[in-house]
């Protein structure tokens, strides 16, 4: 008996009409797929993107060229050099993060004592030209101005887990 | 009388099939496989060595490079090993934490594999949906350690942080029509992260089913894998086998079950085991293991509801103090500065762990002379042995049943290459 409904059940090809039923059900389903640039996967306040440097709200940088995330950076990709400014605090002169090194991994923002470089939300960019994968002092604080207030939300959300 | 010479094929490092660099050098009489060599190091970046030369913690990251479709077990292998040299224990809640996204990292890793598995073989329908899946995981990911793929999730002594409240949500966009498609979106995404893995916990034996619908009793996807690259108990043990390769052989041997870490020893699941040790048992083997992951999965959150606590050890010599207490206080800032420019020392001596990782016995050791880093590290990947067998697994079968032996093997090239 057992031969006989295994040799129907090869010969009128069930199992590849089961299959083919499962991917009919699917196509008339509603479409789990989202329209990207318009539409975005959801980001976690966690999220370790492009980097950023911040600011005080007097518009005074935080960074206080302590070096703790050159140090700790796993990846060699941060370099700083440091003097002390008229005024005699002491600022980063260069604050650069190589983007080709940098393996986004979050230590520099784990190990930052003053809350200033930090991994944005931003992971759509791009370089057209060589050495644009520097990321220098000057645009870390420009993307860090351009996104404060979502870096703050975030930071403040991941306060209570830190 | 000519001179007979065998044909010699080079099978990648280009080839889609190939899965990432392999070079496999194929001496092939007609379209029979005579001898299979595989050529390695095509993607070596000397983890080894970079690990000498940093700080313990500063590893970490690197250890989700090697094996880079299960990446949270390989942080585990390197963390355990490391607290095994200190002689400290994590946190309950950490072990219990460290056991879910292990097993998430087995289904995606599975996922993966399956996939491509299909895919190298002509069923590409399932490596669709298996990716819908992976999408939910790799949420998880996110959702705890910012990054869906490079966690850098597990520390020393515990994990980083805490399991978040709340799970991302989809934002409203122009090409939604109404809110009701938007809540569609973010149905399983208004609780927390246990939420959302219980969710998924429940739907995902129906959506495993939907794959053996299409693959298990396929006609096509058995003649391309019974019989296969057959591998007898005993051969299995001998060519260093671990993982579902060993237990598709039927070798109940796993290190979850033998050695148990973590919180594997308060978790219920069974070892599943082939009989013939073909890729057909193989798939069947890796099949059940994620069916178990998943009630490995639902046992951890229903546990993690319950029992909230330190996700890390209190000793800010090897874990930093928490931010706010950095910010207040001297000591604690201390501490930090320490810990993130110096690490900690361990004391001089040898250790081995490994973990159960979804390819099999991922292990690290180290030799510590007293340093702050590593005098040696050296990384067991279960890759390897694997690809070792491939000559003795291809002999006498076609060149088309190489692509279902690699696809069996669950190659991956981050972790044989290192």
């Amino acid at each position: 008996m057992k031969v006989l409904t295994d040799y129907f059940r090869s010969l009128f090809l069930l199992e590849l009409l089961k299959g083919l039923q499962l991917t009919g059900r699917y196509l008339f389903a509603k479409k789990f797929t989202i329209q990207y640039p318009e539409e975005r996967a959801p980001l976690s306040p966690r999220f370790r993107g492009l980097h950023a440097q911040r600011r005080y709200e007097n518009g005074e940088e935080r960074c206080i060229a302590c070096k703790l995330c050159e140090a700790t950076c796993p990846a060699l990709a941060i370099t700083i050099e440091a003097e002390p400014r008229e005024d005699g605090s002491r600022r980063t002169t260069r604050y650069e993060i190589d983007l080709f090194k940098c393996i986004f991994c979050g230590y520099c923002e784990e190990s930052c004592p003053v809350d200033a470089i930090v991994e944005s939300h931003v992971y759509e960019y791009c370089f057209e030209n060589k050495g644009e994968n520097i990321m220098t002092k000057e645009k870390l604080l420009a993307n860090g101005d351009k996104h404060e207030a979502q870096i703050a939300k975030d930071l403040e959300a991941q306060a209570p887990y830190r | 009388m000519p001179e007979i010479r065998n044909y010699t094929l080079n099978f990648g490092p280009q080839h889609p099939s190939a899965h990432g660099v392999l070079r496999l050098v194929l001496e092939m009489d007609g379209e029979v496989i005579e001898r299979s060599d595989p050529h390695i190091g095509l993607l070596h970046r000397g983890t080894e060595k970079l690990a000498e030369t940093k700080p313990y913690n500063q590893s970490i990251p690197y250890m989700d490079r090697l094996d880079y479709v299960s990446m949270m077990q390989n942080e585990h292998a390197y963390v355990r090993a490391v607290e095994k040299l200190l002689g400290i224990e994590a946190p309950i809640r950490a072990q219990y934490i460290r056991t879910m996204f292990d097993e998430i990292t087995r289904i995606l890793n599975h996922m993966m594999w399956l996939g491509t598995h299909a895919l190298d073989i002509g069923a590409m329908t399932v490596f669709l949906y298996c990716f819908r899946e992976r999408e939910d995981l790799m949420d998880c990911y996110e959702a705890v350690s910012g990054a869906r793929m490079h966690a850098a999730y597990y520390r020393v002594g515990g994990v980083y942080r805490d399991l978040p409240d709340e799970m991302p949500r989809f934002k409203p966009s122009n090409l939604q029509r109404d809110k009701a498609e938007l809540d569609r979106l973010n149905e399983n995404r208004q609780g927390s992260l246990l939420d959302f893995l219980e969710d998924f916990t429940n739907r995902f034996p129906g959506l495993v089913d939907e794959y053996e619908t299409l693959l298990t009793d396929n006609r096509i996807w058995k003649q391309r894998t019974v019989g296969i690259g057959v591998v007898s108990p005993e051969r299995a043990k001998a060519l260093g086998f671990s993982g579902p390769m060993l237990r598709g052989s039927g070798v109940a041997w796993d290190l979850r079950k033998k050695q148990p870490y973590a919180a594997y020893d308060k978790v219920d699941f069974d070892i599943p085991v082939g009989q013939n040790g073909d890729c057909y048992d193989r798939y069947l083997v890796r099949i059940e293991e994620i069916r178990q992951s998943n009630r490995i999965i639902r046992q951890c959150v229903d546990w993690l509801r319950d029992n909230p606590g330190p996700v890390i050890i209190e000793d800010h010599k090897i874990a930093p103090p928490k931010r706010a207490a950095m910010k207040s206080d001297m000591e604690g800032l201390i501490h930090h500065f320490k810990l993130f420019s110096e690490g900690y020392c361990t004391p001089p001596g040898e250790v081995y762990s490994a973990v159960e990782a979804s390819k099999g016995e991922f292990g690290v050791y180290i030799i510590s002379d007293g340093a702050n880093k590593p005098y040696r590290l050296k990384l067991r990947a279960p890759g390897f042995p694997h690809l070792m067998a491939m000559d003795e697994m291809a002999k006498g079968h076609m060149l088309a049943d190489v692509v279902a032996l690699i696809g069996t093997m669950d190659i991956v090239f981050g972790e044989i290459d290192r």
